[in-house]
């Protein structure tokens, strides 16, 4: 399971928009590199992010080889109920990451 | 001796010479990339391992029993009988009291340990002692820092004390204080220890490198810390 952390505020008000951060501990390899013997260091991105409220999906992106390393992704979303938010994300290699956070409707 | 009292004055964190948007990187506790290490560390604080009992289990609460620890260090340790810094006391710790296996310098294993560790001095001035058993690596330390090195033929004064402030390649020379360290490159695109910042310096005289754990790397960490007595701790730093 790859490392992250994410970040919602304390308590959020019934639709109205809230901040959520997500920052994802991931080399993002972009295929371009050599290693020190001079071999390519094949491609490694994290390809898949998905984003679920409360079961429901809030979005799902995919991501190319323009961020740097360790991506940090920023957005806004809004609840009417609490629930859980969720985070998964995947790589070229097949490894997961996982991160929830519960959002607290006051 | 006028321009070492002088500087002793005046001693500037490293991060003020980045520029704001690394500034701001390292001030925002979410976005700042290190702390991805130090939540790793943190977990493994807690967690026992398979030979043997959690750090936690021992020293309790990190933010009480390892508060103002790093500021501290390198420091001689009478039982490992010599002085040495943050990293290898928990090396020593992890092999001794958890019975664990040896870890490479520089594995993030190790690094997660250090940071977390450092990150409970944050804001805490760094105090070092050099009297006593520590006395003798604390001059090799100062010896080698103003002693010219590699094909370039320089010292660590000549840019960290002569030329701070001027630009060298795109980057902003500084005042060379350990104070953010381990701290995110973004250049390696990793946490990094100050071992390997050093590393870096000395290949960037064309000198030969002293291997991680090097005595001459420690000794020079030391001198560093006394030189930068008082200047708060803020670990993990964000460097370019
Ligand atoms: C040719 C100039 C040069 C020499 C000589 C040199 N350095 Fe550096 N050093 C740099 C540059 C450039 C950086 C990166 C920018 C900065 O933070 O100063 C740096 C960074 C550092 C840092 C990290 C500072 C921070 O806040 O991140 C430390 C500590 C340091 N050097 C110590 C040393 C020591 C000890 C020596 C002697 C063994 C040394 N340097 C020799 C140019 C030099
Ligand atoms: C079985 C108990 C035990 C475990 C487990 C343990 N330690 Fe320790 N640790 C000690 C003892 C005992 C000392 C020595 C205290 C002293 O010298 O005053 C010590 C010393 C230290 C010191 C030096 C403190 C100082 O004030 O200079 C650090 C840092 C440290 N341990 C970190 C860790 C970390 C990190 C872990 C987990 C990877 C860990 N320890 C696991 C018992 C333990």
């Amino acid at each position: 399971m790859m490392n992250g952390r994410l970040q919602v505020p304390p308590s959020v008000k019934k639709g109205e928009p809230f901040e959520v951060r997500v920052l994802m501990q991931h080399p993002m390899e972009t295929g371009f590199r050599r290693d020190m013997n001079g071999k390519a260091i094949p491609t490694n991105i994290v390809n898949q992010v998905r984003v679920t409220l409360a079961g429901s999906e809030l979005f799902s992106a995919e991501l190319g080889t323009g961020l740097s390393a360790n991506p940090y992704l920023a957005f806004y979303a809004m609840a009417d109920a609490s629930g859980e938010l969720v985070v998964e994300w995947s790589d070229d290699r097949g490894e997961k990451g996982r991160m929830a956070a519960q959002v607290t409707v006051a | 001796m006028i321009a070492v009292l002088f500087f002793a004055a005046s001693a500037m964190a490293g991060v003020e010479f980045q520029s704001a948007d690394v500034r701001a990187l390292q001030a925002d506790d979410f976005a700042n990339p290190g702390m991805l290490w130090v939540t790793k560390g943190e977990r493994a604080w807690r967690e026992p391992v398979a030979t043997g009992a959690a750090c936690q289990s021992c020293h309790g609460e990190a933010s009480k029993s390892m508060k103002g620890v790093a500021a501290a260090y390198p420091k001689f340790d009478a039982t490992i009988g010599r002085v040495v810094n943050l990293d290898e006391r928990i090396e020593a710790c992890r092999r001794v009291n958890q019975k664990a296996p040896a870890l490479p310098a520089e594995s993030e294993e190790r690094l997660v340990l250090s940071a977390f560790v450092a990150h409970q001095s944050r804001g805490l001035p760094i105090q070092v002692s050099i009297d006593g058993l520590a006395k003798a690596t604390f001059d090799r330390g100062a010896a080698l820092y103003f002693t010219r090195a590699g094909q370039l033929n320089l010292a660590c004064t000549h840019c960290h004390d002569r030329a701070w402030g001027k630009t060298l390649l795109n980057e902003t020379i500084s005042q060379g204080q350990p104070e953010g360290w381990p701290a995110y490159r973004l250049e390696w695109q990793s946490l990094a220890s100050l071992q390997r910042r050093l590393r870096a310096c000395f290949y960037g005289v064309r000198a030969e490198q002293p291997p991680f754990g090097d005595p001459d790397l420690v000794a020079l960490e030391l001198y560093l810390a006394h030189r930068a007595k008082g200047l708060p701790m803020s670990v993990p730093g964000v460097r370019r």
